[in-house]
């Protein structure tokens, strides 16, 4: 048997742009895929500009970015190596994407211990993000379910690494942003089920008062996450609808999910997306739920994972891209922070599509670099607007740090080396652990210019 | 029969079998199915749905690693039985031997896919022979010791399928990739012979030829990102291989392409670039 000969691969594929899931930045850059765990460090040779390891370019910013640069893209690594039923400890290449891992645990009555908001990310993605769910109180981050993954270093160093073996570099990796090297398989630890259902409850609710009251009410329930309408002020305003959702204890079919069908057709004009188009939006979502309380049992791909049911939605925001506001405050200053936030964007008069409101528990993460600290968590879409946009974003940057709260590294396109360091002061000891042959744009940009290669 | 099924897939192998026999008990059995070159792209797709249905697997690869990996995602999606062996298919006289093992192994034989093929060098194999030689071993001399063998195992027994993984290029002779296209034209050729020969003994032989697949094999090819989707091909082959067909295009839109590229007179045809 023979396999393909490569020689001519590197040199065929020039560089092209690549995208995030904002869409902005987008660098060139040459992508390489990465089919097997032996790949890497090899594939480097000849090479030059850095790599950075890439898995399905869902985070927003320049995370996944890295300019002039090569991107290892591992989403055709994606085998299934093992699985214990009786652990539901499932071992994994890191290129396997949450939905896969899905298609495969759901039969089998197993879940995701911690879902993000869309399930087409890759297993090393959740890991390199520590990416958070809506149970986080319950749950913590994704990293808490990691108990072992391999990584692989530039020098041809390959580490099993877990809280045990090479501890340090188990933490570094978790939420480490992809820097510390590539990872080739990791294990995660899965969540018995018995039904695809969730039984879910939804309450609208107006003001922060009313949603820290119902959070309260409702602190048995596993997933919490609340919408919220930044436009309406008033006594409409931070209105929402605070939803939550149990897995069924009812035993129900444990089939697989149907593909999804549709596709934002186009890319939509700059002006679709305005004040007045998002303010008509938030008032039928608000109101789509006639009743103030509904009470219902639903599939779990419409509770975790709405937006997959349409594929490339980004496009909404046409070409020019969005940008992401999340960030993290404690609870000492979570309401007036949030509060002072939420008025300086409507005092802007850019209008978040998409607002999303959550809590962080107190679990703490295994990674070093990790985003979620116990109080409230806010997620903004914003669409890029010339002399708008970019000034919001660097005053919202700066009242979070006022707050003692951070911003998430995974949706970031704009936080400043000041503010970042701020964030993170942890940095000066991740970076002795960076691989150095690989960087990212992201870390480029906050390192400024000492920034090391 | 008895079977435990840890999911609902098998139930699927069941009905799936049950479809395309005549609904003997004995062919509700999981298949047992040999992958020569499993850890091309084609294959490791074709093996993850053979995997899925819980069938019996021996694969065949040069790359330890590689050929670990691609079973252990066998057996953990399901497959009812994986076994494999580390083999360079390149070397023709130890194909008797590792083939007798492999069938020992899965304590006979349903299906036999061949995989096995280089793209190799066009510019190169224009200028050397050796690197034409190497293309026309691996894609031509290799499968056709296979094949002698697997036929006349399975002549003997009145049964089984022996797929292969031919090409488009193999339909007609272009200038970009020529030596390729006639290793499989050579291949195609043969099977069709070999068809003639033994369809009537009950042995099925299918050319399964490919247009253009995302794979390793082609990745940074020209326009390789409107290739096809090498899990969409893997669907179409796998029901092919249910339903014995003895030549399938995959996508099927293929067939009409080269049935079009055929016709072209050759005073024209030599004249484009293709």
């Amino acid at each position: 048997m023979a396999t393909p000969t490569t020689t001519e691969e590197a040199t065929k594929s020039g560089p092209a742009p690549f995208e995030s899931w904002g869409r902005y930045p987008a660098y060139n850059a040459t992508v390489l895929p990465m089919h097997w765990q032996g790949d890497y460090p090899g594939m480097l040779d000849g090479i030059h500009g850095g790599a950075l390891a890439v898995g399905m370019g869902r985070s927003y910013g320049d995370v996944c970015l890295l300019k002039d640069g090569t991107l290892l893209q591992t989403t055709s690594m994606n085998r299934l190596l093992a699985f214990d039923p009786n652990s539901g400890v499932l071992t994994a290449e890191a290129g396997i994407t949450l939905a896969q891992i899905l298609d495969f645990a759901v039969p089998r009555g197993f879940f995701l211990p911690v879902s993000p908001g869309t399930k087409y990310v890759t297993l090393g993605g959740a890991i390199a993000n520590d990416i958070h769910g809506k149970n986080h109180e319950a749950a913590g981050s994704f990293g808490n379910h990691v108990p072992q993954f391999e990584l692989v270093r530039s020098n041809g160093n390959r580490m099993l690494c877990s809280s045990r073996e090479n501890p340090d570099y188990y933490a570094a990796t978790i939420g480490g942003m992809g820097l510390t090297g590539v990872i080739t398989w990791a294990q995660l630890r899965l969540k018995p089920i018995v039904s695809r259902k969730i039984d879910y409850e939804g309450i609208q609710f107006h003001g922060i008062d009313e949603f820290l009251a119902i959070k309260k009410q409702y602190s048995h329930v596993e997933y919490t996450v609340a919408w919220v309408d930044c436009l309406s002020t008033g006594k409409n305003f931070a209105r929402g609808i605070f939803m939550l959702g149990d897995h069924s204890k009812e035993p129900g079919e444990l089939k697989i999910s149907p593909k999804p069908k549709l596709v934002f057709p186009i890319e939509a004009p700059g002006f679709m997306l305005n004040k007045f188009s998002i303010a008509a939006f938030n008032t039928v979502f608000f109101h789509k739920q006639m009743k103030a309380h509904v009470k219902t049992v639903q599939d779990y791909e419409p509770f975790f994972y709405p937006l997959d049911a349409v594929q490339k939605w980004n496009r909404m925001y046409g070409k020019n891209g969005l940008v992401q506001f999340q960030f993290a405050i404690p609870w000492e200053h979570a309401k007036e922070g949030t509060i002072a936030i939420l008025s300086e964007i409507a005092k802007s008069g850019l209008a978040s599509f998409l607002a999303v409101l959550k809590t962080f528990g107190d679990v703490p993460s295994f990674g070093l670099m990790s985003f979620p600290l116990s109080g409230f968590m806010f997620a903004l879409d914003f669409p890029i607007k010339e002399g708008v946009t970019f000034p919001l974003m660097q005053r919202l940057g700066d009242m979070t740090r006022e707050f003692g709260g951070r911003l998430y590294s995974a949706k970031d396109a704009c936080m400043t080396s000041d503010q970042f360091k701020a964030f993170y002061p942890q940095w000066e000891r991740f970076a002795r652990y960076k691989d150095p042959a690989i960087t990212s744009s992201f870390w480029e940009r906050v390192m400024g210019q000492e920034g090391d290669r | 029969m008895s079977t435990q099924p840890s999911s609902n897939e098998p139930v699927l192998a069941v009905r799936r079998t049950a479809d395309n026999e005549m609904g003997n008990i004995l062919n509700l059995h999981p298949r047992r199915i040999l992958v020569l070159g499993a850890t091309s792209g084609i294959a490791e797709s074709c093996i993850r749905l053979w995997a899925e249905r819980g069938e019996n697997l021996y694969l065949v690869a040069r790359n330890a690693d590689k050929l670990a990996a691609v079973a252990a995602d066998a057996r953990t999606r399901g497959a009812n039985y994986v076994d494999f062996a580390v083999a360079d298919l390149d070397k023709t006289a130890s194909h008797p031997e590792l083939l007798a093992h492999a069938i020992n192994s899965l304590a006979g034989l349903d299906i036999a896919y061949l995989a096995l093929g280089v793209l190799g060098e066009q510019p190169k194999a224009e200028r050397t022979f050796d690197e034409a030689g190497q293309i026309l071993h691996t894609n031509y001399v290799a499968p056709i010791s296979l094949l002698t063998w697997l036929a006349n195992y399975c002549a003997q027994r009145h049964s089984g399928t022996l797929a292969v993984l031919s090409s488009v290029a193999g339909d007609r002779g272009r200038k970009s990739n020529y030596v390729y296209g006639s290793s499989k034209a050579g291949l195609s050729a043969f099977l069709a012979g070999l068809r003639n020969r033994i369809d009537r003994e009950g042995v099925t032989v299918m050319t399964i030829k490919p247009g253009p697949v995302k794979t390793a094999m082609t990745h940074g090819m020209k326009g390789s990102e409107k290739f096809a989707d090498v899990d969409k091909v893997a669907a179409t082959i796998v029901k092919a291989i249910d339903n014995k067909q003895d030549v399938v295009y995959v996508p099927g839109i293929w067939r009409i392409i080269m049935g079009v590229i055929k016709v072209i007179p050759e005073r024209t045809f030599k004249k484009l670039n293709l």
